[in-house]
Parts: structure tokens; sequence; C-alpha cells
């Protein structure tokens, strides 16, 4: 039996006409780590902001471990750690220095929370008295995951911490999220406009306009997508994609990586796809395959 | 002339740090060229280069026929240049921002309203051209922003990683933009975090600590490297 950290019943929120967040309802179990996929501009940031206590609903509540996010504010503080999006350390102060800072800020030192921040800090420690401005990309992002554990939080809130950030340094950066979740029971938070990090989560909400499209397991979402999927290899896949854009039959068409994804209006219909392109002299090699997150956040961002 | 850049030997240090450590490479007119790298691998300090914004140490390079180092100027005019931090003015209406960047490539009026209204119908934006360029969705914003970055028609066009945080069918049409743009001749320069992009170019170099670790068509790459895809091939690169 797992214990709910995280309770969101019917958040919204509106900037001007704007309507950021539009009814959101979502629970988060203990230990779990939940991804929020989606868009920029999808409302990601304001559900985080409410969450972390920065930002008040216009309706709706959300409560963290039985804490209401607007009138237990002080108490959620103390065990939450956020990384925010932008870079958000101070930047004329050192490696070292921001540490210490974010440790007295909650009443702790850099040693009695070292195990938790141990992994990551090891790769920083060659860089600890270079000026946090002075780090690159990835040294920032580990810096920043380090100064939002320094006080060993229950629940930990990650802003896009992948964003703009190469394939090689983003798969570091989840295997140290996994090792944290299995070490320390964290419960997380990680937003992200990456499909592909979607998978790597234990559940996953899809958000995109202020409404949450689906919640399920990585799974489970793409047993949501609702056709059978055909991938088309082609030697011009722009050209072929163009033709198949024209033909009645197509449902849709979108190129994946160096092949098509492809859905019909009636399933059957695949050997007269193949015919019309074969008629048309294209080489082609067509097959059935098992859709992915990506797929399916696209069929279901077009149902809304 | 059908080499739109010709690299040689380009090398750039800041201090004792090769940033960009003895490059050579061609690209061809009208090629979809995918620049790829981590972070800090040089790629950023190459693109300076090739734009004429930055000096290199040395070596020498040719882009849209004008040398990188003598002709920085004229070469300015050639090109064109989208970011995915930097594109358009947010307090500009979406005409005022096309009518700027044509006055900065030295477009003239008739030119500027001529080519603004080409483009407004083609993007399908005629309700939103007086609207602030803050108040549209960044998925437009960034569709829009390499349309004022290809106003002035250049040679080849530079897209600094133009798609990061878009979503997923947006993505789709910004690279419909792209196949467009080289099938009217323009060169694509792209760097891209997103390894499914990477397989949408002719070609793909990846830059490793300043060098140019690999460079071939998707099919040449993964079988050098044995791999499934390009993100395998990152990896295993990145890696090294």
């Amino acid at each position: 039996m797992h214990l709910q950290m995280i309770e969101i019943k019917n958040i919204s929120k509106s900037y001007s006409e704007i309507k950021a967040l539009d009814n959101i309802a979502l629970h988060i179990e203990e230990g779990k780590l939940f991804g929020l996929i989606g868009p920029d501009g999808a409302g990601k940031t304001t559900l985080f902001r409410i969450l972390t206590t920065l930002l008040i609903p216009d309706r709706g509540t959300a409560t963290l471990m039985n804490l209401d996010t607007v009138t237990d504010y002080k108490k959620i503080r103390r065990q939450i750690g956020y990384m925010p999006g932008r870079f958000s350390l101070y930047s004329d102060l050192s490696v070292q220095e921001n540490l210490e800072f974010f440790a007295q800020v909650f009443n702790t030192t850099i040693e009695s929370n070292f195990e938790m921040i141990r992994d990551i800090y090891v790769l920083l420690e060659p860089f600890k008295k270079r000026k946090a401005r002075d780090l690159s990309g990835g040294m920032k992002q580990k810096l920043a995951l380090c100064c939002a554990l320094i006080h060993k939080p229950k629940i930990l809130f990650l802003d896009e911490p992948t964003f703009g950030v190469d394939p090689v340094s983003r798969k570091e950066f989840w295997d140290n999220l996994k090792k944290l979740q299995k070490t320390d029971n964290i419960t997380t938070v990680v937003s992200t406009p990456y499909m592909d990090e979607a998978a790597l989560c234990d559940e996953v909400a899809l958000i995109q306009k202020g409404k949450i499209l689906a919640v399920d397991t990585p799974g489970n979402i793409s047993k949501k997508f609702s056709h059978k999927l055909f991938e088309v290899k082609t030697n011009n896949n722009y050209k072929t994609l163009l033709f198949l854009r024209k033909m009645d039959r197509i449902h849709s068409a979108f190129m994946f990586g160096n092949s098509i994804h492809l859905t019909l209006n009636n399933a059957n219909e695949v050997t007269g796809l193949t015919t019309e392109l074969t008629a048309n002299n294209f080489e082609f090699s067509i097959k059935n395959i098992e859709p992915n997150i990506e797929d399916t956040f696209m069929e279901l961002m077009q149902k809304e | 002339m059908n080499k739109v850049i010709e690299v040689e030997n380009l090398t750039r240090t800041f201090g004792h740090f090769k940033a960009v450590d003895n490059i050579s490479f061609n690209v061809e007119k009208g090629e979809i060229f995918g620049f790829l790298g981590a972070n800090g691998a040089g790629k950023t300090t190459a693109i300076k280069m090739l734009t004429g914004i930055l000096e290199p140490t040395s070596g020498k390079g040719k882009v849209a026929g004008f040398d990188i180092i003598t002709e920085r100027n004229k070469l300015k005019y050639k090109i064109g240049y989208m970011s995915q931090k930097f594109s358009l003015y947010e307090d500009l209406t979406l005409k005022e921002n096309i009518g700027f960047y044509g006055g900065i490539y030295g477009l003239r009026k008739r030119e500027i309203a001529e080519r603004t209204k080409k483009m407004i119908a083609r993007l399908q934006l005629g309700d939103i051209e007086n609207t602030l360029i803050a108040e549209i969705p960044l998925g437009w914003k960034q569709k829009i922003a390499f349309s004022v970055a290809t106003l002035h028609h250049p040679d080849i066009v530079f897209l600094d990683e133009p798609t990061s945080g878009v979503d997923p069918i947006t993505r789709r049409q910004f690279w419909d933009l792209i196949y467009q743009a080289a099938d009217e001749g323009i060169t694509v320069f792209v760097t891209t975090h997103y390894m499914d992009e990477a397989e949408y170019c002719d070609r793909i170099s990846m830059m490793v600590r300043g060098k140019i670790a690999a460079m071939g068509t998707l099919d040449e790459l993964l079988h050098k490297h044995a791999a499934k895809d390009m993100d395998e091939v990152f990896l295993k690169l990145a890696r090294q």
C-alpha cells in the first residue's frame, strides 16, 4: 500500500485571459518517479509553482503529505526540493559556496546529508572553487540538483532539468534520478518536453494547453493509441510524405527519424496503399509497429 | 558555386583551451546539414566563426562564397540565423518584426511589403499580423522566426536548436519549412538535441571535444558504428 504524497484537486489558474491550468486533478504516490510530459506553454511550470507553494491557484486545492499548499506553505517548504527551469543558483558564488548557502538556509550542513548527494557531488568536486556562472550546462544542472537535495527533501520537483541538454548528459541525469529513487525512496515529479524520457518514469501525465490528456504508466499510455500504426521506409521520405498526405485513405502521416509513421482511415486499406505507392514508382517497405509515447501524444493532441 | 561552406583546419582557442580543434568540412548547396555534439563540444564556437561573429585562431573558410575572416560584413547579408534563445522582438508585432529584420538585411520597402504579404499568407497568420510576438505561442514563434531568418533569401540559414521545447506536431511542421527551404536551394545548417531530427538531415556531423569525430549520411554512420539509430551513434561517440 502506497501513501499518497501529492493530491491535486480541480486546480485552475489563469493569467489574464490565458488559462494556464484548466481543472487539473492528479495524485502521486510515495516513492514514485512521476513525469509531467508536454511542450512549452502546456502549464507545467505553473503547476510546479502551485505545488511548491509559490503561486496560489484560482480554484481547487493541492496537498503534499496532507499539508495544504496555501495554508501550510511554511511546513511544506522545509520538506520539498525544487529545481526551477531557469538556472537559479547564485552565479557569482562558487560551487562550494552555493551548496553551503542552501544548506544554511535549510538549517543543515553539507556533511549531514552528504550520502544523498555523494554520487553527483564527486563529479562536481574538481570544480568546487569555480564560480557557478563558469560551469558548463551539464555541471550547472548537477549543482542545481545537489542544492535541491541538500536538506534531504521528501519530494523533489524538477522543472525541465534536461531542457537543451545533450543526449549523453540527459542519460546521466536520469541515471542519477533512478538511483535517488532507489536509495532514498524520494518522490520525484519531473517535467520534460522530451517524449523519450517519459518511458523512464513510473507514471506519466501528458499535458497540453493546461489540460491533462492522459495519466498512466508509460506502457499503458501507448495502448491508448486508437489506430493500427504502420512504419514506412523509403529512399526519399519527404517526397513520399507529401504524396501520402494527399491520399484520402491516410488518416495521419508523420516523419519519425528515418521512417514515416502512418495510420489509415481503415486498416484494411493497407493493400490498396501498397498498390498505389508501387504504381507511382515508390521504393518502400511497410510494416505494422507498436506505437510509442510520442505517437500517442500526437494523436491525443489532435483529438483535443 | 556548389559548395556553400568550405572550411579548412579551422581552430579557435580561448587561453589554453581549444574550443574548436582543426576542423575541415564542406557543405553543398541545398543540403540539410546536421551539426551535432554534446554541450561544450564546440558547436557554438564553430557556428560563430562560420557566421563571421568570431575570428578563428587559425585556419580558413568560405561561407556563401565569402571569406569568413576578410569578408565578414558581406557574408552577413548572405546568411540567415535563428536560435532557440533569441529570435524575435517580443514587444514588436509580427509585422513590425518582419519589417525590422527586412530593414537590417537591406531589403527595400517594396520588397519588404511584398515578402511580408507572401510570408503571412504562407504561414496562414493573417489573423495575428498585428499581434505582439510576446502573445504568440512558442511553436508559432519558431516558425515565424525561421521565415524571418530566410526573408532576405540567404544562401544558407543557421539554425541553433530551433525546436527545443516545441510540441511534437509543431516540431514536424517546423521541419516541413526546412525541407521547403532546402527544395528552394537554401542550404540548412542545423543543431539539435533531438536525435530523430538528426535523422532528417542529408548529412550529419558530430563534434566531440572540439574535433569532428564523425561525418556522413545517416546510413553511413549507422553502418560504421554498428548502431540502430542516431541516439546510439551519439552515445557511442560522445563517450569515447
